[in-house]
């Protein structure tokens, strides 16, 4: 029998022929990240265990951006203790507070590759998948053993695979197709489970477009999301390595012919529309016409699933065409990545959203941490690109979050209420 | 070895995310007794004055979804809660709560049979819940053998570390 892209990739990592689901394996992990948040707890705990060395700092990456610039003295003291850290451990994959988003940095800077496993302390590793990678979240103390000994034990999962066809219609893109996906599987859906899409859907879109898909796995409780590489995976990361000194050999691992899925999902790209995860859960997904007219206070486009390139120049175009935003509403423009920053500046982009009265702040989780900026108070309703819309996510308990797509995000700007962007 | 606990039921719903355990905004604090004052405040901000030391959580689906943060099982071993029953666990939460040492047993059909203030005793080798106000007994679904060693160690590191950390 064959194996799936995630067995194969599992199989290899810990020195085994083949693996099925349900096996443990002992995995050596390729590339290791924390952040400011999760980082801490990790090198506290070394600390507290009195374990000085780290396996090999060269596959270790520590980076800020969930309080950047630090916002608290707290966080600044946790800022400084991980610059100790990696001073002591010459770790040189260093990204303090001026690179932006993780899940955005590391594919940037050449640190993930096809067919290689990627643990990070933050939930929202599973986009790495979009790249071919078995990508996960793990915790502090899981990380503070990959820290020690460079290997971490995983149940190998069984894979629901998403076959997407079709075209999208205009004003619906990969964010849409992925709420659909999670509201048709609920939040739970997919736990302890690999999330795999593809499809001609798929295959057409943009880099960019897949990490949205891969970043939401864990909304459906996934393990990882994770879609097969084609050309245009292994030339993003041979322009990302190159760019950054990083070049070198990889393989590009697929699924078998015969792999075994433990559920097909078949999904027509055309039928979709416009949607919103609605308050206060991931799975509550409607259609965007269902809940519109509702009045917003707040709009975020950023985060690690919708603050590329590709979702800023979308959202300033509904913004420009329609000539600004509704005068009532604060619309804050956070870019994935200082990369993205720069792209987005060079093409007059985050010159027109200031021009419009947007705020765009530096690359970061912003919004999205709920404790940086863009708190949202007690009543206020507030529509964003990311990922989760948890009671009390974005601020207070009592306020809510629409999740939609940057599209569906700057109509709402625009109009100043909830709408289905083909009604503007 | 006998491992029972017995303790006062919290009864909580389905989906409970880490930003209800524990909101962002305390992510900054690192110790089990600083996050042990924000425990839960995500969904019930005086549960921390509320919840006394042996307490059981006893929760729906998806227990501890979202987020990878560790403060959310710190925060309630900081506060001495000494098992989370639910339906069901994200997964992420699982490992974590194991690794730093805070027991969790899965139990179908947990939230139809415990209520808030019932007293539970939990046989953990068993994997047997019985709630001592109603007398009912649930079967619950038994930690693997590896998973009880961690907790027995106190942890995943002390237990790595017992193995000479490399297997």
């Amino acid at each position: 029998m064959g194996m799936t892209l995630v067995e194969k990739i599992l199989a290899k990592a810990s020195g085994k022929r083949s693996v099925s689901p349900g096996d443990i394996v002992m995995a050596n992990i390729d590339v290791a990240m924390v952040h400011d948040i999760t980082g801490p707890l990790t090198v506290k705990t070394l600390e507290k265990e009195g374990i000085d060395k780290v396996w090999d700092p060269d596959k270790i990456v520590v980076l800020f951006d969930h309080q950047v610039p630090a916002d608290s003295i707290d966080a600044a003291q946790n800022h400084a203790l991980m610059r100790r850290f990696v001073k002591k451990h010459g770790i040189k994959n260093f990204y303090d507070i001026r690179e932006g988003i993780c899940h955005q940095v590391l594919p940037e800077k050449g640190h993930v590759v096809p067919g290689s496993v990627v643990v990070g302390a933050d939930s929202h590793t599973c986009t790495h998948g979009a790249f071919g990678a078995f990508a996960t979240g793990i915790g502090s103390t899981d990380m503070a053993a990959v820290f020690a000994t460079g290997e971490l034990w995983f149940k190998v999962p069984e894979t629901l695979y998403f076959n997407i066809t079709g075209d999208l219609k205009p004003y619906v893109t990969s964010k849409d197709v992925v709420l659909h996906i999670i509201g048709e599987v609920g939040f739970d859906g997919a736990t302890y489970k690999a999330v795999q899409y593809g499809g001609e859907t798929v295959k057409n879109m943009s880099v960019a477009s897949r990490m949205t898909m891969t970043n939401m796995a864990i909304e459906m409780g996934g393990k990882t999301g994770v879609i097969e590489p084609d050309e245009k995976t292994i030339n993003y990361v041979k322009e990302a390595m190159r760019k950054h000194g990083r070049e070198r050999p990889f393989e590009v691992i697929r699924g078998d012919e015969d792999a075994e899925y433990e559920e097909i999902y078949e999904i027509e790209a055309d039928n979709l529309e416009p949607v919103f995860a609605c308050p206060h859960a991931v799975d509550n997904v409607k259609p965007a016409r269902e809940v519109a007219g509702k009045p917003i206070d707040q709009v975020f486009i950023g985060s690690c699933t919708n603050g590329r390139l590709e979702d800023l120049r979308a959202a300033i175009k509904i913004i420009e065409e329609h000539g600004g935003i509704a005068e009532d509403v604060r619309v804050i423009v956070t870019p994935a990545s200082r990369e993205v920053m720069l792209a987005a500046m060079r093409e007059g982009i985050i010159q027109k959203f200031y021009k419009y009265g947007c705020v765009v702040t530096n690359p970061s989780c912003s919004a999205c941490m709920g404790s940086l900026y863009g708190i949202l108070g007690p009543g206020e309703v507030g529509v964003a690109t990311s990922n989760r819309n948890f009671r009390g996510r974005e601020g207070s308990l009592d306020a809510e979050v629409y999740l939609a797509s940057p599209i569906t995000a700057a109509a709402c700007a625009v109009k100043g209420e909830l709408v289905d962007p083909r009604d503007l | 070895m006998d491992w029972t606990i017995e303790g006062r039921a919290w009864v909580f719903g389905d989906n409970i995310d880490t930003d209800a355990i524990l909101p962002a905004r305390y992510l900054v604090y690192t110790t089990e007794e600083e996050l042990a004052k924000y425990a839960m405040t995500g969904i019930d901000p005086e549960f921390p004055k509320k919840a006394k030391k042996g307490d059981i959580i006893v929760g729906g689906k998806n227990f501890g979804s979202g987020s990878s943060r560790e403060h959310a099982p710190m925060g309630l071993k900081g506060l001495g809660i000494s098992l989370v029953i639910a339906e069901s666990f994200a997964r992420i939460f699982y490992r974590n709560a194991i690794n730093i040492g805070l027991p969790l047993l899965e139990c179908k059909g947990i939230r139809e049979h415990v209520k808030d203030g019932d007293v539970l005793r939990v046989d953990l080798n068993r994997g047997v819940v019985k709630n001592l106000t109603t007398g009912v007994e649930l079967k619950a679904q038994r930690l693997p053998e590896f998973m009880m060693e961690i907790l027995k160690d106190g942890g995943l590191i002390p237990y790595l570390k017992k193995r000479k950390l490399k297997s």
